[in-house]
């Protein structure tokens, strides 16, 4: 009994309108991190066990798309680069586009996707995002052992795999991949924001995301980009910030890509500041949109 | 002086009505360019400047008529959304249950489920763990655990559900009329789980229902809330007396014919106008009664039926008169009937009633007037057994005495 008193004095919450700019609630997510995992955990499992193929969906959903994309832009537009496997070159891009998409679709749909379960009862709603940065490693994981599989049968196969080069900077990957799901958390918290509050843009987001993957280097070399419009190709690296990742992360997997230390400081700065952004707007959204749901 | 566990100043909550629903961008644009006309006959408050205190280890009952804001204290109180102004303070951590099952994933067993739905609930993985025989116990569905939940049939379904609920241990716990889910049987379980609950270690207790008799129960004080105000905090008794009377006519006649229905629609072809009590104004226990009714028909209509119930104050209906009881209907002419409901003894035992009357055909309801009034059944020169007060009806049987020889 004096144990539950003394309990219940050291605690106090206030409920009242906010009206703070930015206010997360470290002190509740880390009270919740159980459900972090636990939220992780059914996404993995569900997803197993939704699809008739299970795992093997995640195999073969991107082996399709490279096949079809070193096909089509490869042997049919001629966008891939001379000397390189096409379908590394590909697959690579493939790899960091797919976990940057699913994440930006799903981190983008956590408030309007989840209006039952946020309007009867509470948790810091942060959580849900934050669990899809990892869920959504899942099926990067496959992608990976994917590509490994890819490099092996190319080195078989493929005489242009001597101008592959896996080396050392296979260790800027952990970076690019968390860079890669900064600028995916914040531009999805950010449309989660703005689709909680008008409806009538979710059907946007599937356009964007579809827009975003033609102007990122997913299809094409950013060394075409450079020689096509060699004076204007800059706004596409200061405005695009995914340009400046996909290209990293091709470098670092298959030595095949372009780096430059200006245009990816500004692609820092950019996702960096859609992060900040999204989790202000993401914030004030959550806290009152059950209300006009 | 302790605190007391629970503080709410002043709060206010409003809904702007044009935006509940959905919102767009394209009615934002409108808005924009339409004049400003007046921007505040659109805004409806459902909680106005509603203050009180709880003390800790209390067990309190929140009620209302629907749209007294109930719902609305609740989902402030648990987070889910803020209120307009005003403060709330929480002096312990706050489980909420305003729905059971919430999150469960129809694709996890139900073992699965019991860890997502406990952690959604603000459990940790170690508090579940350590509750987990209890849980599995409780819900009675052992043998299933490793099965999904979508194959579950209903019952098992919310049993687990409450099960999980069931185990929260925070300070401060806010339950909505939850509780009654599954078959009679576990539902007293849950009633017994939920006293059990209130009554430990100083754990304070929100509970808003519409079962008084639940209210009555686990609850020695309520907060009475009518249109978004609060009455204040009073015993429950006080409480559910203001609740039966508020809404409820005690008028032994009554024009009923502008009353707004439930049930039945305008265009219903009979109507009942006005329900009256003969005699002298009084309802007695014993003694005879004679209910007038006048009912208006828009054309000749055959195979009628006229019905009355009585339900106690906790909802709970305790005497039905249907005048078909016996297979016989009535017909009735175009325009205006007087109906009189003779019954020779009430056999209600003194107390207050909702009344409710019904006007219809064999397969349907042409009319529905749901406790249109609260009447009351007092005692009387027939009545030498009052003071034996128990149940809610009462009739004197025959009695037949055999002597046996020997």
């Amino acid at each position: 009994m004096g144990k539950f008193l003394l309990m219940a004095v050291d605690y106090e919450l206030l409920i009242r309108p906010n009206r703070s700019w930015l206010r997360i609630e470290w002190r509740d997510i880390f009270a919740y991190r159980d459900l972090l995992w636990q939220l992780v955990r059914r996404d993995f499992t569900s997803r197993f066990k939704q699809t008739v193929l299970g795992p093997l969906w995640f195999v073969i959903n991107p082996l399709v798309t490279t096949v079809i994309f070193a096909v089509i832009f490869g042997r049919v537009m001629g966008s891939a680069p001379d000397g390189v496997p096409a379908l590394l070159f590909f697959n690579a891009g493939l790899l960091a586009w797919n976990y940057f998409s699913s994440l930006l679709a799903s981190t983008g749909a956590t408030l309007h996707g989840n209006v039952g379960l946020f309007s009867k009862v509470y948790f810091p709603r942060l959580i849900v995002p934050i669990a899809q940065v990892f869920s959504n490693c899942i099926g990067l994981v496959v992608q990976f052992f994917t590509f490994g599989i890819l490099v092996v049968f190319v080195w078989a196969t493929d005489p242009a795999f001597a101008n592959v080069q896996l080396g050392w900077r296979l260790l800027w990957l952990p970076w690019l991949l968390v860079h890669l799901a900064i600028l995916a958390l914040g531009s999805g918290l950010l449309l989660s924001a703005i689709t909680a509050k008008y409806r009538d843009l979710q059907n946007i987001v599937a356009f964007i995301i579809n827009s975003l993957m033609f102007i990122t280097p997913v299809m094409w070399p950013l060394s075409a980009l450079q020689t096509k419009f060699p004076n204007h190709y800059e706004y596409f690296m200061v405005l695009n910030p995914l340009v400046s990742i996909v290209e990293a992360f091709r470098l670092a997997l298959i030595g095949v890509g372009s780096f430059s230390l200006g245009y990816y400081a500004v692609s820092v700065l950019v996702s960096v500041f859609c992060l900040l952004a999204g989790l202000m707007l993401f914030q004030r959204a959550a806290r009152t949109f059950v209300d006009q749901a | 002086m302790i605190q007391p566990m629970i503080s709410v100043r002043g709060v206010s909550k409003r809904y702007r009505l044009g935006s509940i629903g959905m919102t767009s961008l394209r009615d934002e644009l409108q808005q924009m360019f339409r004049p400003k006309t007046e921007a505040n006959a659109s805004d409806f408050w459902a909680l106005r400047d509603v203050s009180f205190d709880l003390p800790a280890g209390s067990a309190t009952g929140i009620i209302g008529r629907n749209g007294a804001g109930k719902s609305t204290l609740l989902k402030l109180l648990s987070r889910i959304t803020e209120p307009t102004s005003g403060e709330i303070s929480l002096r312990g951590r706050v489980g909420s249950l305003l729905e059971v099952g919430t999150g469960f994933h129809p694709e996890l067993s139900g073992r699965d489920n019991i860890y997502l739905n406990g952690a959604i609930l603000g459990m940790s993985h170690a508090q579940i763990r350590a509750k987990f025989d209890e849980i599995v116990e409780f819900s009675e569905v052992e043998q299933f655990l490793d099965t999904p939940v979508k194959r579950y049939s209903s019952g098992m379904y919310v049993k687990l559900a409450f099960a999980i609920a069931a185990h929260l241990e925070p300070e401060i716990l806010i339950i909505d009329e939850v509780l009654a889910v599954g078959d009679s049987a576990f539902q007293r379980k849950c009633i017994n789980k939920m006293q059990e609950i209130s009554a430990s270690h100083g754990r304070t207790v929100l509970f808003v229902s519409h079962a008084m008799a639940t209210i009555r129960r686990l609850c020695k004080q309520c907060v009475l809330l009518e249109k978004g105000r609060s009455l204040g905090l009073m015993p429950t008794e006080r409480a559910i007396e203001h609740y039966s009377i508020s809404g409820a006519s005690s008028d032994l006649v009554l024009d009923v014919s502008e009353r707004n229905r439930d049930w039945g629609t305008d265009g219903a072809e009979a109507r009942i106008l006005s329900v009256a009590v003969a005699g002298d104004g009084h309802i007695r226990f014993n003694a005879p009664l004679e209910i007038e009714i006048v009912v208006r028909a828009s054309r000749a209509i055959e195979g009628m039926m006229l019905g009355f119930s009585f339900s106690t104050v906790e909802g709970q209906r305790i005497l039905t008169l249907d005048s078909d009881g016996d297979g016989k209907t009535f017909d009735l002419r175009e325009g205006r009937t007087v109906l009189r409901v003779r019954l020779d003894r009430l056999p209600l035992h003194p107390a207050r009633y909702y009344v409710s009357a019904a006007l219809g055909r064999v397969k349907y309801f042409d009319d529905i007037i749901d406790s249109f009034a609260l009447w009351e059944v007092e005692t009387s020169t027939e009545d030498f057994e009052s003071d034996r007060s128990y149940g809610g009806c009462r009739i004197t049987p025959r009695l037949e005495l055999t002597p046996v020889a020997g």
